[in-house]
């Protein structure tokens, strides 16, 4: 018997899941249409899109097939620092329900605007991602994204409510009362950053709570890259299936896209976000498979339309169906961004690649940072791995020994020497539950 | 027979043993002996405590890794040649991969010794084999007031 795949798991009829197998020529049809409302939105109120327009000679009626979409001017976080805060906004503030904003490490912020109807957007998709990752109106939440300026917390929120599941708004910190809590309310399912329900694995391991015991099926990962190796991690330590959620504040927050029952890839919300993929040096359109920048264009967005926007996420478009019968393409997992690289003697290294020695190394993830520098006209490269209690060991050998497999692991991957050092657990710097992983000291401009 | 030793890892910085001495001492928790090893970078605290469970978990709460380890405790005589003798027991032929002493001031004539060896089973067994007095947590405790 055919699968009816709009159905839930408890066969609850949910009409937004039938938008992801939508006939692929309705689905250009759809995106053909709405990237032209889209493009004569942003032309007609944003001034900066205008502009870029004219000086393109372009006028919207020049959009007439989807690949024209390759016409249009990219547009870049840049933008958004420089029409801090509103200039970018495409509605009049009065029909602006909601704002929300980056954590702005450095100099302001950038900000987002979203009108009601952008609401009931966001929530929609992201509801369709927790429908693709088997979440139900029966699970029980618990959303430890953080809540507040920050996309994730409140954008995953909308979605669970959507569903109809049972959300519990407990925000990211106080690590021991989120295992309390995922223990005594009975969770059935979890969504927050990776890196944080790692950090909640350890602690649940030294309050004696074994959380592959706990009633947690199934999580909603998402907000920063995370690894295949993580994803093992996870699931064999809480016992559950982890499911990757994509985003970016920039279009709208969690629920760009996010992966189905099959874990084979990210399905991209194709009738609101249109995914293209781009060579990040010569900026030219690559075909479906190979490999570069993800740039997506709003389609539906009304207080924000952004057109052909950066991601500096790369990926590629999947070009074979996914299994599960879904219509919408799939991209692979973010392993890595172009701005993540960075260059260390010659070689060019992304930290995944770094993330993945030290899982080989030692078969658990440590907190780690690497820290870029230039020493006597030489970089130098260091990574700082956090020693946790599994890894202590009373003998000084043994911890040399532990060193040692660290940098022999990199080492290999990378074919340059590194230096490894260890640390004590919490010392390394982590940022509203986003690890930040790379410190690059070498002086800007200085050359060698 | 077997002693809780505590190990914590510490980063060789200023300021760091105090940290965690500091800690210990809020919880009221009595440091009976100690001994550092170090690698230049970081080091290894091994510390013998009144309450050695609960002082695991107050340095972690404090966030440092820290773990137990066996270690055995043994009365030497305190004289000339008293380590000595006791090495020349069959247990001197066992791998020690360190060894401090254990202050007891109202002790005079014997002293008493840690040791952390390769398989402390064995280790205890030999050396009563020897006639060597093993002290007992309880025992090595008692001085603590």
């Amino acid at each position: 018997m055919k699968k009816c795949f709009w159905n839930d798991q408890n066969g609850s009829f949910f009409p937004e899941m039938a938008l992801d197998f939508m006939p692929t020529e309705k689905l250009r049809q759809v995106q053909l249409q709405r990237l032209q409302a889209t493009v004569t939105h942003s032309y007609n109120k944003v001034p900066l899109f205008r502009k870029r327009m004219e000086d393109l000679k372009l006028k919207p009626t020049d959009i007439q097939q989807l690949s024209d979409i390759t016409l249009l001017p990219f547009s870049t976080k840049k933008d958004l620092r420089d029409t801090y805060p509103y200039q970018l906004f495409a509605a009049e503030m009065k029909k602006i329900v909601r704002l929300h904003a980056s954590s702005g490490t450095t100099g302001k912020p950038i900000v987002v605007g979203y009108t009601q109807e952008d609401m009931e957007v966001w929530a929609q998709v992201v509801k369709r991602g927790l429908l693709a990752a088997g979440f139900s109106s029966e699970d029980i939440v618990q959303n430890f994204y953080g809540y507040g300026l920050f996309t994730g917390g409140l954008g995953v929120h909308g979605g669970l409510e959507s569903l109809g599941a049972t959300v519990i708004p407990v925000s990211g910190g106080n690590t021991e009362r989120q295992i309390m809590i995922m223990k005594d309310f009975e969770v059935t399912a979890i969504a927050g950053t990776p890196s944080y329900f790692i950090r909640m694995i350890d602690v649940a391991e030294k309050m004696g709570v074994d959380l592959r015991k706990l009633k947690i099926k199934r999580g909603l990962f998402g907000a920063e890259p995370w690894s295949d190796g993580m994803r093992e991690y996870i699931e064999k330590k809480a016992n559950i299936k982890a499911f990757d959620i994509y985003g970016l504040s920039e279009i709208i927050g969690p629920g760009v896209g996010s992966e189905c029952e099959c874990q084979s890839g990210i399905h991209i919300f194709e009738d609101h976000f249109y995914p293209e993929i781009i060579d990040p040096e010569t900026l030219k359109s690559l075909p479906d498979g190979e490999e570069g920048e993800l740039v997506l264009s709003t389609l539906s967005k009304q207080a924000m339309p952004i057109l052909r926007y950066r991601t500096r996420d790369i990926t590629s478009i999947e070009t074979t169906p996914c299994s599960c019968g879904r219509t919408i393409r799939r991209i692979k997992r973010i392993g890595r961004r172009s701005d993540d690289m960075f260059i260390i003697r010659g070689v060019n290294v992304f930290p995944s690649q770094i993330e993945a020695a030290l899982l080989k190394a030692e078969k658990s993830l440590p907190h780690y940072q690497i820290i870029l520098d230039r020493k006597n006209r030489l970089d130098t490269i260091e990574v700082k791995v956090e020693i946790s209690r599994e890894m202590l060991s009373d003998n000084i050998g043994d911890m040399e020994a532990l060193k040692k497999r660290f940098s022999h692991s990199i080492e290999q991957i990378l074919g340059i020497s590194i230096m490894v050092s260890l640390c004590e657990p919490g010392s390394l710097p982590r940022s509203e539950g986003k690890a930040k992983r790379v410190l690059d000291k070498r002086q800007q401009g200085a050359t060698l | 027979m077997i002693i809780p030793q505590i190990s914590v890892f510490l980063i060789n910085k200023p300021g760091r043993l105090h940290a965690l001495c500091e800690s210990l001492a809020k919880a009221n928790i009595n440091l009976l002996s100690m001994t550092l090893a170090d690698s230049g970078e970081f080091g290894l605290i091994r510390l013998i405590v009144s309450k050695p469970k609960e002082a695991v978990q107050i340095l972690e709460d404090s966030g440092l890794a820290a773990t137990i380890t066996d270690v055995v405790a043994c009365e030497v005589s305190a004289s000339k040649g008293g380590l000595a003798k006791l090495l020349s027991t069959p247990a001197g032929k066992l791998q020690i991969d360190y060894a401090y002493a254990y202050p007891t001031p109202s002790k005079k004539d014997v002293a008493v010794m840690i040791f952390r060896f390769n398989d402390p089973n064995v280790a205890i067994s030999k050396l009563k084999a020897s006639g060597v007095k093993i002290l007992s947590a309880e025992e090595l405790l008692q001085d603590d007031p």
